[in-house]
């Protein structure tokens, strides 16, 4: 009831988030009508390779929410937000091994192929309950929900900031790495979770199931949205503002710092974690590449240019870079980090506010002219 | 001579027998049992500091400094550039620890046990020397932050403005002349607006005791009445501590004076007893 009224005054109020909302309705409206039902031949077909490849991007913009609220609002640069994100996906990754069941190589009703392989002849503790979809859910949020809020636990009460935060946060996603890429962790080592078959029954290959997938992504990307709105607008969110831009201050108004920062980043944490299970059925693989500490930085690329602390910024950076990559890689897969550091450096010279600003800047701009009138001298 | 010492530390009124002291408190008849978290100013004063040392890298900063400061008093504090007066301040706050010595909210609350906010919301606001507010908020939302109110994670979440509260807020605007840039972010203000807003924030939360830390650098003539105004006005529901190096303006707000030098007590009196010792003579001119 609560959520419904801040909906209701969000989209009365925030133009920009009521057309956010509205393009993702329309994007999940149009995008599985365009592949499923127009035919393949019409030029309006949308194939099935790019509804995947769109809700690729979407389940990365969950992720740069996720990083903008601790580092755009909260001013905690984490560097190693994608570890988050790799864990829900592994979460949902161990679900859809499970669901493969005795279709697998080797035909183990229990076992995943790797286990099998590596002679493993029973399931190992932490691959309990995974075959049952609502668990293996509650982990997606649990998993990085815990381990954000141990780390964070430890590092926010000892009062760690800055570039020592950022640097432990790029070890912690590095370390688990090297765990993952290990065999015996029980995680399919350096290959990954992967031949997934389907999902709550539906075949992961089929055009609905990615249609639905991909409507998923966009409700989720919707819901992410809306809730993070709700805690960056509540008084909480301005406390975390103001921890960002003057923390002692905060202290010695009374709030408990480490308790908001805490707060954020396990909230934070379980976005990521919830953004990377939908990446996971889409993709059809999490391997531990995704904990690459190379993977979090570029995350931060993406908040930096869309613009950071507007969430919006997040998203259209998500969906920019993604794209200019997609691009990229497709003829001149060598440059593409040089270009991604060449675009960091022009965003931070030229774009502080990155592509957000720049369009809010513009719109200031023409609404000023537009009204330059004896209206808008009145009000000064 | 250690083992006496021992003794001393073991004796002290203000530690060992802290339950001792509540229950006589609540048993004593006539008076109000003091509840955690209240201050208990039965005894007259409601900060005491007595025997503080701090020391950086080997430099005494604070050295064996008593200061008491009596409940609704208004109290300056002046001394040189380096005196300790800042310092002092982060020990009442809880941003620096003491090396020793005890610092006492009232009779019970030792401040040396507690953190920053623990402090804050026992009653202890703060204005630092360079003026802190929150750039990117609103006038109102500086002071909506500092309010009194439960200040933990959740509730914030969930936290609403009351009409009363809105009220609160709007008579300080009117008390620290901000009124018509409630809406302005405070990034905009000038550097005297920045100061009466800090001082807005400190008055807002309601506290016992203001720590103010040079309120009036950067301020016109007509600013830096007003601020001794309104302090004077402060005072008696509150009790005001003033760090300033303006003579002028003490003179204009003092009733008591207490000259910090080199981290210790150098006198304590009314502005013009002050004035008149020889040593405070020395120790300004001799700089
Ligand atoms: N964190 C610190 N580390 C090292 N030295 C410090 C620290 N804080 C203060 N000092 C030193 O302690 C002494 C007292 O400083 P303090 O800031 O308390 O002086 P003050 O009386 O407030 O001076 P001013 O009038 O200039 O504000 C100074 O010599 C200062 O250099
Ligand atoms: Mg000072």
């Amino acid at each position: 009831m609560e959520n419904r009224s801040f909906i209701m005054t969000l989209l009365a109020n925030d133009k920009a988030a009521k057309w956010f909302l509205i393009t993702l309705v329309a994007l999940a409206i149009v995008v599985p009508f365009c592949n499923l039902m127009v035919p393949a031949d019409s030029p309006f077909h949308v194939s099935t390779y790019t509804v995947t490849l769109l809700g690729k991007y979407l389940s990365y913009a969950i992720l740069a929410i996720a990083l903008d609220l601790v580092w755009g609002y909260c001013g905690i640069l984490s560097l190693g937000h994608a570890a988050f994100f790799a864990l829900g996906g592994y979460a949902m990754g161990m679900y859809l091994m499970r669901q493969i069941g005795d279709r697998g190589v080797y035909g183990n009703p229990d076992l995943p192929d790797f286990m099998v392989f590596l002679s493993w002849t029973e399931l190992p503790w932490y691959w309990q309950g995974f075959d049952m979809f609502w668990f293996a859910m509650l982990m997606v949020v649990l998993v990085p929900g815990m381990l954000a809020y141990v780390f964070g636990w430890l590092a926010f009460r000892s009062r760690v900031t800055g570039v020592y935060l950022s640097i432990i946060t790029q070890a912690l996603t590095f370390a688990l790495m090297l765990a993952f890429f290990r065999n015996e962790m029980g995680f399919g080592g350096n290959n990954g979770l992967t031949d997934f078959k389907d999902i709550l029954g539906f075949d992961l290959q089929s055009d609905n199931t990615r249609a639905g997938l991909f409507i998923a992504t966009i409700f989720f990307l919707g819901l992410a949205y809306v809730v993070s709105k709700f805690v960056v607008n509540s008084k909480m969110g301005r406390v975390v503002v103001a921890i960002r831009d003057a923390e002692a201050r905060t202290r010695f108004v009374g709030y408990k710092v480490e308790s908001f920062k805490l707060w954020i980043f396990v909230f934070s944490a379980m976005l990521a974690g919830i953004a990377g299970a939908l990446y996971t059925p889409q993709v059809g693989i999490i391997n531990p590449g995704e904990f690459s500490p190379l993977n979090s930085i570029e995350l931060v690329v993406w908040v930096a240019v869309g613009g950071r602390g507007t969430l919006l910024g997040a998203v259209v950076g998500a969906v920019v870079v993604n794209f200019a990559k997609t691009f990229f890689t497709g003829f001149a897969p060598e440059i593409w980090l040089f270009f991604l550091g060449a675009l960091f450096i022009f965003v931070t010279i030229f774009l502080p506010q990155g592509i957000v600003g720049l369009a809010q800047q513009l719109l200031e701009k023409r609404n000023k002219t537009k009204t330059a009138t004896p209206k808008a001298e009145a009000s000064v | 001579m250690k083992q006496l010492d021992g003794l001393r530390e073991t004796m002290r009124r203000d530690r060992v027998f802290n339950f001792v002291q509540k229950r006589q408190t609540m048993a004593l008849p006539g008076t109000r049992p003091v509840h955690d978290g209240e201050v208990d100013v039965s005894h007259g004063p409601i900060l005491y500091l007595e025997g503080v040392n701090v020391a950086f890298d080997g430099f005494k900063a604070i050295n064996d400094l008593n200061l008491y400061i009596d409940d609704g008093e208004l109290r300056c504090i002046i001394g040189p550039n380096g005196a300790g007066k800042t310092t002092m301040m982060d020990i009442i706050t809880g941003k620096t620890r003491p090396d020793s010595g005890s610092v006492y909210f009232g009779q019970t609350m030792d401040l040396t046990q507690m953190s920053e906010h623990e402090i804050a919301s026992a009653g202890i606001g703060r204005k630092f020397q360079k003026p802190t507010v929150f750039p990117h908020h609103t006038v109102f939302q500086n002071l909506e932050l500092a309010l009194q109110a439960d200040k933990r994670v959740w509730p914030s979440l969930f936290f609403k403005l009351t009409g009363e509260q809105r009220d609160r807020i709007d008579e300080v605007l009117k008390i620290i002349h901000l009124d018509a840039e409630r809406d302005l972010a405070a990034a905009q203000l000038s550097h005297g607006q920045k100061q009466w807003l800090e001082i807005g924030m400190l008055v807002v939360q309601n506290p016992r005791v203001l720590l103010v830390d040079e309120p009036i650098a950067g301020m016109t003539h007509q600013e830096t009445e007003r601020t001794a105004e309104l302090l004077t006005s402060l005072a008696g529901k509150h009790s005001v501590v003033v760090v300033e190096h303006d003579m002028e303006f003490i003179r204009s707000i003092a009733r008591k004076v207490t000259v910090l030098h080199e981290g210790h007590v150098l006198a304590e009196g009314s502005m013009d007893e002050v004035q008149r010792d020889p040593r405070v003579i020395s120790v300004y001119l001799g700089e």
